[in-house]
């Protein structure tokens, strides 16, 4: 994986002295509320309902033991022995002091991790595919394209004040698994008919309140243009995005407003005016950010383990796990295996130090130190010996990660909504709690297969709820919490954004509209191979409907 | 029927209005200010804390008695007021004193 050069080490050394002075400052009166909040949210530092909240950034989703070793370190000295896995790959500590945080970012400096760009007006972390440098499907590693553009978007003096929030997402298979198209710009990685990588590019996508599917703008972006062609994106978008509105600043809004063909105008003429530039990505250099991302040198076994094989025979939990939670490897023998942060009726994302001290153990003993972290809420182990799931196995059911329940119904993303979110409505991990108790059943989960539910504690949709095959959005109706349902959203390559199915429900009725939603697809799927979002695009939202509020 | 809350600067605990300038780490503590002219001037206190440096981000909300308790209106207010719902071990109402 990428290590600091000196540039990164300085930086961040530098900028973790910024906010210690910054902070002492601030206690001693030398700064304001209003002057140190958007010093304090520049790293990272929200404040919530009952505390704090430093969200960390984690690169793209990839790191290493150690690393991961010093999160647990952190949650168990700083804050309250856990952490909070994000939709965007990063990690969030709910409990620190203010007056703890220069010691917390001087102890991730070590590790060469930070919390610059995890909030404010400006481009944030770039995320990947969780299975990148792994996948069997993968044309190539997105990686070393998002450290370039993470390397190219730090303290980028331009970009520092835009807008709004700018999101970059670059998947490296033809399967997206990074959900490029709802991201303020999103890459594919593709080849050309001469077997040149370049880019696929989609610029204004976006959920929140107004939720949007990217617009591809390029078929075919040459890899050395990837830096000069964001550049005239954002450029544009820092010109011409509106600046009166918070709740219309996103580069979506600016995609709408003025139309895709006369802002691509816009890109192109930027784009060509700084192509031949300081921006133009030399191959060497690229080479050279790819060979951080080299794979590990990976044996090429068996496709299969007679131990393996037994133990599915014989273990229905394994063998379920080995269904759900394993990923098609490049290396034949190895697997990409999905560490379950969604025990059934647990807190989706939660890992506690014990845990992440777990993960960095199962990483460095069978997993070549590479751990990344999913969009999903998931942990990910991508490079392991299919010889070795047995004992990771066994380890996860000791520490409450084995659940073989990836892309299943108790799969769920949720935000951290009301329990935690200053911005939430409405809870949202209760509502996953118990969807996850109500269909937590082995058998249940096998029967309905793959099905996505995503949940919101509010309109900023951070937990994809639009994306959702089904989607829950918590809301506040007359002090109530009240939510509202949304059927066939997708955040793969057929991107779509799911439709309100109807009026919502109450808190204590939302799980059951869930359940007949899922009897109701069970009863009309042609077969079991027809999942239900397949179904749901098949037969529409009329029998869901009917199913949820009758005829008429 | 309104109190004051806000989050202390140094660690961003949730504290409330009480007597004489004290900002008290439970509901229970809190001044009630029945008239908009109480309101005000229990705000003017609360920027002086402000300006002072001991919390931040002030603001009036409302409550009522139940059971001859101090309880928040809105539920978000009663979540702050407690701590995580999902997590009962954690927050205000995790610690020995009532809520």
């Amino acid at each position: 994986m990428y290590r600091y050069d000196e540039f990164d080490h300085s930086f961040v050394n530098q900028r973790t002295e910024q906010f210690k002075d910054q902070v002492r400052r601030r206690i001693a009166g030398e700064l304001t509320e209003d002057e140190f909040k958007p010093l304090r949210l520049m790293n990272g530092l929200y404040l919530q309902l009952h505390a704090y909240m430093l969200r960390v950034a984690i690169p793209y989703g990839t790191l290493n033991s150690r690393q991961m070793r010093k999160l647990a370190h952190i949650a168990r000295t700083y804050d309250r022995s856990y952490g909070h896995f994000t939709t965007r790959q990063n990690i969030q500590f709910n409990w620190p002091k203010l007056e703890d945080t220069p010691a917390i970012l001087e102890e991730l400096a070590e590790v060469e991790m930070h919390a610059i760009q995890t909030s404010g007006n400006c481009i944030r972390n770039v995320t990947a595919d969780h299975f990148a440098g792994a996948a069997a499907d993968e044309i190539a590693d997105p990686r070393p394209y998002a450290e370039i553009l993470r390397q190219w978007s730090s303290l980028h003096p331009e970009f520092s004040f835009l807008p709004r929030k700018f999101k970059i997402a670059i998947t490296g298979a033809p399967h997206d698994r990074a959900a490029v198209q709802v991201h303020d710009i999103g890459l594919q990685l593709t080849r050309n008919e001469a077997g040149e990588i370049g880019f696929v590019v989609f610029v204004g996508g976006g959920l929140g309140r107004t939720p949007m599917v990217g617009r591809k703008v390029r078929d075919f972006l040459p890899e050395e243009d990837i830096l000069a062609y964001s550049e005239a994106i954002l450029r544009v978008y820092n010109q011409y995005g509106r600046r009166d509105n918070k709740y219309k600043a996103r580069i979506k809004i600016l995609v709408h407003e003025t139309g895709l063909e006369e802002l691509k105008k816009d890109i192109e003429a930027e784009f060509e005016k700084i192509r031949y530039d300081v921006l133009r990505l030399p191959n060497e250099e690229v080479r050279r950010i790819e060979a951080y991302f080299a794979p590990p040198a990976l044996e090429v076994l068996a496709d299969t383990d007679p131990e393996f094989e037994e133990r599915k025979a014989s273990d229905p939990a394994f063998a379920q796990f080995a269904k759900n939670n394993l990923n098609p490897h490049r290396v034949p023998g190895h697997s990409s295996v999905t560490l379950s942060m969604k025990p059934i009726g647990g807190i989706p994302g939660d890992a506690s130090d014990v845990q992440m001290d777990i993960i960095a153990d199962l990483a460095k003993t069978y997993g070549h130190d590479e751990i990344r972290i999913s969009h999903e809420q998931n942990v990910i182990l991508p490079h392991v010996a299919i010889r070795d799931l047995p004992a990771i196995f066994d380890v996860l059911v000791e520490h409450n990660m084995a659940e073989g329940n990836a892309g299943l119904i108790t799969d769920i993303i949720a935000c951290p909504g009301m329990d935690y979110c200053a911005l939430a409505t409405a809870r949202s991990i209760p509502v996953a709690q118990e969807i996850s108790e109500r269909f937590g059943k082995a058998e249940r989960q096998a029967e309905i297969g793959e099905l996505k539910i995503k949940i919101s504690g509010c309109i900023n949709a951070c937990g994809h709820h639009h994306v959702g095959h089904i989607g829950i959005l918590g809301l506040d109706k007359k002090g109530e919490e009240f939510y509202q349902v949304t059927l066939g959203g997708s955040a793969d390559e057929n991107t779509s954004v799911g439709q309100i199915v109807g009026r919502g429900f109450s808190s204590d009725k939302v799980v059951d509209a869930i359940e007949t939603l899922v009897d109701t697809y069970i009863d009309l799927r042609q077969d079991k191979d027809e999942t239900f979002l397949e179904a749901y695009r098949r037969v529409g939202e009329d029998p869901f409907k009917e199913a949820l509020y009758g005829v008429g | 029927m309104n109190v004051i809350t806000a989050n202390r600067l140094l660690d961003g605990e949730v504290v409330w209005l009480g007597d004489n300038g004290h900002w008290s780490e439970t509901l229970q503590g809190a001044k009630v200010l029945e008239s908009a002219e109480d309101v005000a001037e229990h705000m003017a206190i609360a920027k002086q804390a402000i300006a002072d440096r001991f919390v931040v981000e002030a603001y009036e909300m409302a409550v009522k008695h139940e059971d001859g308790k101090l309880v928040p209106v809105r539920y978000r207010e009663v979540i702050r007021a407690a701590g995580p719902t999902i997590l009962p071990g954690l927050g205000k109402q995790a610690k020995p004193v009532a809520v």
